[in-house]
């Protein structure tokens, strides 16, 4: 008995120690950085806990910096970079599109590593893998090819770590191999082609005969047949598609198979350095004389590296062009701020660096934790955030960004009120009317742990 | 695209093509004859010569200057790569002289990126070469048509130094049997260094000449390269002839596949190296036991 209450003496005066550690150990969480208590939650899954142990928080780029992708791969970069910076200071344009952020990331400060990945699949899961391994990151990113974001997609589910594709046109990034750690911010083929066929469809008649230029791969062949599904609906046929390999550097042999073909449109589906190459050799061959020009997956600094005579009247979808800072407030935040710190205006990969790294932040400030299959709960509540182009959001059976397509055409250069105001916007098409079923390419999202 | 018209139009094409891979691999076929060294740093050199025709062309606004100053730079770098690295790798096994000609393209590739970036940059085709000319059968960008003539015009400056001069006696000696040239007294290393001085010069001849119809970018020695391999491996390694024959073998195999599907065109480059290392190893006009 004595023992008992001894016991229960002591029992109670432990008790109120206990409640007592306990009251301000609640009191004090605020005070403690975000995620520091959460880690203990969670089990440990791909970097996490260890990647964000300490006071940072790390982020893996990989992109082309070499090769026929290089110069849409720094543009990129220099998004992502901006946003970095943005979020350790607590920019307010990140802040507006994601409310949570304070300074950093859960109160971490962002750190980043970049690696050259010359577009090649390969390339990219190495530095990929090195990031996860030795940097323990976080999140990987980047891509300019499809073929790097589809090979991405598979490392990021096999290492349960998130991916966040930077340029991918293939409608097999979030079709047919999507992936439950991959988030696409950027457009793609079938909304690419749904956006400007009607466009052009209006603009150049109906009945008209096709040539097609397309590179040899997942973003090529998935933008092509995307593109003769839609404008067939308007009578257009298929004359010719002339696949050409990625980086080939003469286009003569398929340029003189198009010049010879008797085609009225011209749909150039190249990007990169492939796109300004293929495009400017067109033109020796007098194509573009007698074939209207159309671009479905405009390439980041096309018109300034081809020039405004030969990209006058050409249409083109995009993702971001830096004049729609006159219809959206976070748009024109953005190019401001691009500008002061590279010198030039963002081209629409470094729109997509941008806003990639931001709505990771959202989803991991609003996930209130590091542990990735919460963050992947946070991405697949489909918030609508604010974003450059208006509002966006993701579809959670497929992990693609709802956003807008912008239709352009080339603007003359008696018509330029600046070095840089290449394209007139036409359009800023809606994606939710442009999309296919989420699961219409054959996505199925893998498992979460 | 089957018809008459694209047929000739292939045709012609890969005549133009092919005078313009000869160019180039004569250039790594006169070096690996002579030398013995197989120059993986020819893409390189290749590229290296578009850059130094560009920053001539800058700092002139002349393409012939251009050229000319262009070929200089590259005479005088691959004279300078030569007594400065190769000449320490002739005596050395094969897998060494092909690390470091490797290495050498590295390096060349990685100074330009660093002196000019990732971005393309283009000389304009002189005025006058400028636009497009109806041969009636076809339409060709005239450009292609005057570099054509200038690859054959230099495959045949080529051609009569190697085959008219004391000099090109000299090379066909040290390729037949470079010891026996040494004990007649006649200083190889002088030879090879020339020859390997020639070998990047016409290689950073073609890149120069080329530069106007494709952009130059600090990887575009890389395809080249490729394909002036196989270029060189169906006409006979070390055979200038076989170079002019294999260069045009392969303009047109790239030409004539696309109009037949062109996904296969670079497929078919390399089944019909394939077909003619199994049937005849030493190439079309290569001889047995000089490679």
């Amino acid at each position: 008995m004595s023992q008992k209450v001894r016991f229960g003496y002591h029992t109670s005066r432990r008790g109120a120690l206990k409640m007592g550690a306990g009251l301000l150990g609640t009191a004090m969480v605020p005070l403690l950085p975000r995620g520091a208590h959460a880690a203990e939650n969670y089990p440990a899954i791909g970097t996490y806990p260890a990647g964000t142990a300490g006071d940072t928080v790390f982020i893996g780029i990989t992109v082309p910096r070499t090769g026929t992708y290089a110069v849409p791969g720094e543009d990129l970069l220099k998004g992502y970079q901006l946003a970095i910076d943005h979020l350790n200071s607590g920019d307010p344009l990140i802040r507006a599109i994601s409310p949570l952020t304070t300074k950093g990331v859960l109160g971490k400060k962002v750190i980043s590593g970049v690696a050259d990945s010359a577009a090649k699949p390969n390339d990219a899961v190495q530095n990929g893998s090195r990031f996860i391994s030795e940097n323990k990151a976080s999140v990987i990113t980047g891509s300019v090819s499809s073929a790097e974001a589809v090979a991405l997609n598979k490392l990021g589910d096999r290492e349960r770590v998130i991916y966040l594709p930077g340029i991918s046109g293939s409608n097999d990034t979030t079709g047919k191999d999507c992936a439950r750690y991959s988030f696409r911010e950027c457009f793609y083929g079938q909304t690419a082609a749904a956006a400007i066929a009607p466009v052009i469809t209006k603009n150049l008649g109906k009945n008209k005969k096709v040539a097609y230029l397309t590179p040899d791969y997942t973003y090529g062949h998935t933008v092509h047949q995307s593109m003769e599904e839609y404008v067939k609906q308007a009578g257009w046929t298929t004359i010719t598609n002339q696949v050409c390999p990625l980086g080939a550097p003469d286009y003569s042999s398929y340029l003189l198979n198009i010049a010879n073909s008797g085609a009225d449109v011209f749909v150039n589906i190249n990007f990169g350095n492939d796109a300004v190459q293929s495009i400017k050799q067109a033109q020796q061959f007098g194509i573009l004389a007698k074939q209207t020009l159309v671009v479905p997956y405009v390439t980041p600094f096309l018109a300034r590296d081809v020039g405004p005579d030969l990209m006058a009247g050409v249409f083109a979808a995009t993702d971001f062009w830096w004049t729609l800072q006159d219809r959206y407030p976070l748009a024109k935040q953005f190019v401001t701020a691009f500008q002061a710190k590279y010198g030039y205006r963002p081209e629409w990969g470094a729109d997509t660096g941008y806003m990639q790294i931001a709505m990771w932040a959202d989803a991991v400030e609003r996930a209130k934790t590091f542990y990735p299959p919460e963050i992947i709960k946070a991405y697949e509540a489909g918030v609508t955030l604010q974003s450059t182009v208006g509002d966006v959001h993701f579809r959670p059976e497929d992990h693609q960004l709802v956003r807008p397509v912008i239709i352009m055409r080339g603007k003359k250069k008696a018509e330029m009120t600046s070095a840089d105001d290449y394209y007139e916007v036409l359009e800023v098409v809606p994606g939710a009317g442009l999309m296919q079923k989420p699961d219409a390419f054959g996505c199925k999202l893998g498992s979460v742990t | 695209m089957l018809s008459w018209p694209n047929f000739v139009s292939q045709v012609f094409n890969g005549l133009a093509l092919g005078a313009l891979l000869s160019l180039i691999s004569s250039g790594l076929t006169i070096i690996y004859g002579t030398l013995g060294v197989l120059n993986l740093a020819h893409g390189a050199m290749f590229m290296m010569g578009g850059y130094a025709g560009y920053v001539v062309f800058q700092a002139t606004g002349s393409f012939a200057l251009a050229v000319l100053g262009g070929s200089v730079v590259m005479v005088v770098i691959g004279v300078a790569i030569e007594r400065v690295i190769i000449r320490h790798f002739y005596n050395r096994p094969d897998e060494d002289q092909i690390l470091v000609t490797f290495g050498i393209g590295i390096v060349l590739v990685e100074l330009v990126r660093l002196g000019f970036g990732s971005a393309t940059v283009q000389i304009p085709a002189p005025d006058w070469a400028m636009g497009v000319t109806s041969l009636g059968f076809l339409i060709y960008p005239t450009y292609r048509i005057v570099v054509t003539g200038i690859a054959a015009v230099a495959l045949l400056a080529l051609y009569l130094v190697l085959y008219r001069t004391r000099l090109g006696m000299i090379v066909r000696a040290g390729i037949e049997d470079s010891g026996m040239v040494d004990m007649l007294g006649i200083n190889v290393n002088m030879v090879f260094m020339l020859v390997f001085g020639i070998g990047a010069m016409a290689a950073g001849f073609a890149g120069i000449i080329n530069a106007p119809v494709v952009a130059l970018t600090p990887d575009s020695g890389e395809t080249i390269l490729v394909e002036t391999f196989v270029v060189v491996v169906i006409g006979g390694v070390g055979s200038f002839p076989g170079a002019v024959l294999g260069g045009v073998i392969a303009g047109e195999i790239l030409s004539i596949t696309s109009m037949i599907d062109p996904s296969y065109s670079q497929v078919m480059l390399f089944a019909v190296m394939t077909l003619v290392l199994v049937l005849r190893p030493q190439g079309l006009l290569g001889q047995r036991g000089r490679a």
